[in-house]
């Protein structure tokens, strides 16, 4: 039998990315005596989607922006549906937190003003290869105790209240039960639930990190936080091939999207969608249009650009991407001997849940608490804020952090675990190492990845789906859950990976709930219904959230769309892009 | 997939509590062998995110990218110092590009547009 090992606190930190580090400092620098401690799965030195580095802080108002024009120019990419007052709350802290970030040693490119380099209207470029060491240095010197390889699997509740979290060293597989004042969550959001873009020995060949599977939004959901727009799942459009970010050459080399015939599509053909200002997801939109009319494939236009800016893409690259600035390398190769280069095609990746870059997470209110007493969610695992990437993961982890400070502080009695609730989990935890029949986590990992690109739209099936398609998704996934039991496990790493697809199926189910539920098609590919083909704003400006019932049902909820009242005059969308104002007020 | 660790390069990084590569991994990939040689569990499972390649003291680690992406040939090595990064991408030929990233301080001057 494994022992239990206890452990105490005042402020836990599940997580050890760009939320999670930032969150830590931030505890420990108001209040040195606070007892804080952090969890990591990996270690905090190259841990989260981070591990690469970053060429861009993607979430920066840009001079002439505002708190309000940010809004605006997401409330435009979402068609209104929108958490205002948590996209204004994070606004107003992304500067100083990234100029707090750059104070400890991220290099933000200025010019001869100091003012950050515009790469994008609310982005600025950075060098960020050194990002996580960056964090990680100013975390081990604030005297926050780090536990690294702490796969942690689920909350601890107590009367409904979040009291703690359980976790395994993924190494020696010892189980800790930390019992704390109030629990921040910042575990990213999930990749893996679809096919993913390449095969085989590449098949972690892909943009947002593969170890990020979910493992916040499925202990939530278990412990019945409620979550928010799972259904608006963020698909990247990408360097085809390398699965890497377009903003580099789209942005900075300001290289147009064309397609086979060499026409910039977005302007001849999509000019009702905004033309080159249409939204995100429409462009993504946009590039499958062109390859059913036959135009396709589409490629980033690298025709006019100077090859000394291109050598710089290649560093941004290595910054963030290595795969990418390897593929640029060779295809340099053939065209200085003789060969021709091929063009930079660009495509979408699998679908993601991550609410960094879409809607998707728990649903917060303004100081980050989630619907359950105790905890806390940041960064990409916390929902409503699309586009809040890096910097925005910082401000709402000091957001969350304020108020966390003063909820523990008024907690007097030390935490106590229901000591049920810890045997429960360590059988729950443990039980892949128990020898049973034996099923792999590849093997399940597989058919979740075949049930979720065929059923609920994946790349395979150009992203569209439909309820009868849906339907079929529920009950594969429903019986997939009852097999999670026959997981095996030889060892500590072996059970992480178990853990894993536990936790990407969670997610998976409660993402076709809010699928099935939106009828009508809002963000094309994103959330793209072939039965329910237009968008409905009178009958869908509204958020679909789940939580799990007492008898373990997904229970669907909606809940209103409330707009901020603005102070300020923001220039109306002439574009013919809608932002839809119902429920003002 | 993925990346190779040259058994003549790695010394495990000698008398260290455990190898730089094993401690820096984001999925846990890396393990240290009973012949005192750091190894990858599994290419498969591997982000290609460079993090290993970057801390190996001894630049026993170089990155090369699966048959289906890119067909042969490219591979890629690097060094993190104090406040950049050396890049050293082979081609398929054998010759070799060297690149520098800046990492942490001060970013170097952009003039403006």
């Amino acid at each position: 039998m494994i022992d239990i090992e206890s452990l105490q606190c005042d402020l836990l930190v599940i997580g050890g990315g760009a939320a999670g580090c930032v969150a830590a400092v931030e505890a420990k620098e108001r209040d040195p005596g606070l007892d804080v401690v952090l969890l990591e799965k990996a270690h905090i030195q190259r841990s989260g989607c981070l591990a690469a580095g970053i060429s861009a802080l993607n979430a920066y108002l840009t001079e002439g922006e505002t708190p309000e024009s940010f809004l605006r120019y997401v409330q435009r990419d979402t068609f209104g549906v929108v958490r205002d007052d948590l996209v204004l709350s994070m606004a107003r802290e992304l500067n100083e937190q990234s100029h707090r970030v750059e104070a400890w040693g991220l290099p933000i490119a200025r010019d001869e003003h100091g003012r950050a380099v515009k790469r994008g209207r609310a982005s600025v470029k950075i060098f960020g290869e050194r990002i996580k060491p960056i964090l990680a240095k100013r975390v081990e010197a604030s005297g926050v105790r780090v536990l690294n390889r702490m796969n942690v699997t689920g909350l601890a509740t107590r009367r409904g209240r979040v009291v703690g979290a359980y976790a395994f060293h993924v190494r020696t597989g010892r189980f800790v039960a930390v019992a704390a004042k109030a629990v921040l969550v910042c575990t990213g959001g999930a990749a893996g639930l679809y096919r993913p873009s390449n095969p085989g020995m590449a098949a972690h060949r892909m943009w947002y990190s593969p170890y990020n599977t979910g493992a916040g939004l499925a202990m939530g959901f278990r412990a019945g936080a409620e979550l928010t727009s799972f259904e608006y799942r963020f698909i990247p459009l990408r360097i085809k091939d390398a699965i890497a970010p377009t903003g580099e050459i789209a942005q900075w080399l300001e290289a147009d999207q064309i397609n086979a015939r060499g026409e910039k599509y977005l302007e001849k053909y999509y000019a009702h969608l905004g033309g080159k200002r249409m939204t995100t997801q429409d462009r993504l939109y946009a590039t499958l249009l062109e390859r059913r009319a036959g135009r396709g494939p589409c490629y980033l236009d690298l025709g006019g650009v100077n090859p000394r800016r291109l050598e710089g893409t290649i560093r941004s690259y290595l910054s963030m991407a290595p795969p990418a600035a390897m593929i640029m390398s060779d295809e340099a190769y053939y065209a200085k001997h003789g060969g021709e280069m091929a063009p930079v095609e660009i495509t979408g990746g699998e679908p993601l849940v991550v609410g960094g870059h879409g809607l998707s997470g728990y649903w917060v209110d303004e100081r980050r608490r989630t619907t359950l007493e105790g905890l806390w969610a940041a960064g990409d695992v916390a929902g409503g804020v699309p586009k809040k990437y890096a910097s925005g993961a910082w401000a709402e982890a000091v957001l969350a952090v304020r108020d966390m400070i003063a909820h523990a502080r008024s907690q007097t009695a030390a935490p106590e675990l229901d000591e049920e609730d810890v045997l429960a989990e360590r059988d729950r935890v443990f039980a892949p190492l128990e020898d049973s029949e034996g099923l792999s986590c590849t093997d399940l990992e597989e058919r979740l990845q075949k049930i979720m690109d065929e059923y609920a739209g994946g790349i395979g099936v150009g992203y569209g789906t439909s309820e009868g398609e849906l339907k079929i998704a529920r009950l594969h996934l429903e019986r997939l859950e009852q097999e999670v039991s026959a997981l095996r496990a030889d060892e500590p790493h072996a059970l992480m990976l178990c853990h894993e697809v536990i936790e990407r199926v969670t997610v998976a189910r409660v993402l076709v709930e809010h699928m099935l539920h939106r009828r009508e098609t809002r963000w094309h590919c994103y959330q793209e219904r072939l039965d329910y083909p237009e968008r409905d704003d009178a009958r869908w400006t509204v958020f679909v959230n789940t939580r799990r019932a007492r008898d373990g049902r997904i229970e669907v909820l909606e809940r209103p769309v409330v707009r901020t009242p603005l102070a300020v005059v923001l220039p109306s969308l002439t574009d013919g892009v809608g932002v839809v104002q119902r429920g003002e007020g | 997939m993925g990346i190779f660790v040259d058994e003549r390069a790695c010394n495990g990084c000698g008398t260290a509590e455990e190898p730089m590569c094993v401690r820096d991994c984001p999925g846990d990939l890396m393990i240290l062998k009973a012949n005192g040689k750091a190894a990858i569990r599994d290419n498969r499972e591997c982000w290609d995110c460079a993090a290993c390649v970057k801390v190996c003291p001894t630049q026993a680690i170089h990155m090369q990218l699966p048959a289906s992406v890119v067909v042969r040939g490219v591979k890629l090595k690097g060094r993190a110092m104090k406040h950049k990064t050396l890049w050293k991408i082979r081609l398929r030929d054998g010759s070799e590009k060297t690149y520098e990233t800046p990492s942490t301080g001060k970013a170097p001057f952009i003039p403006s547009l």
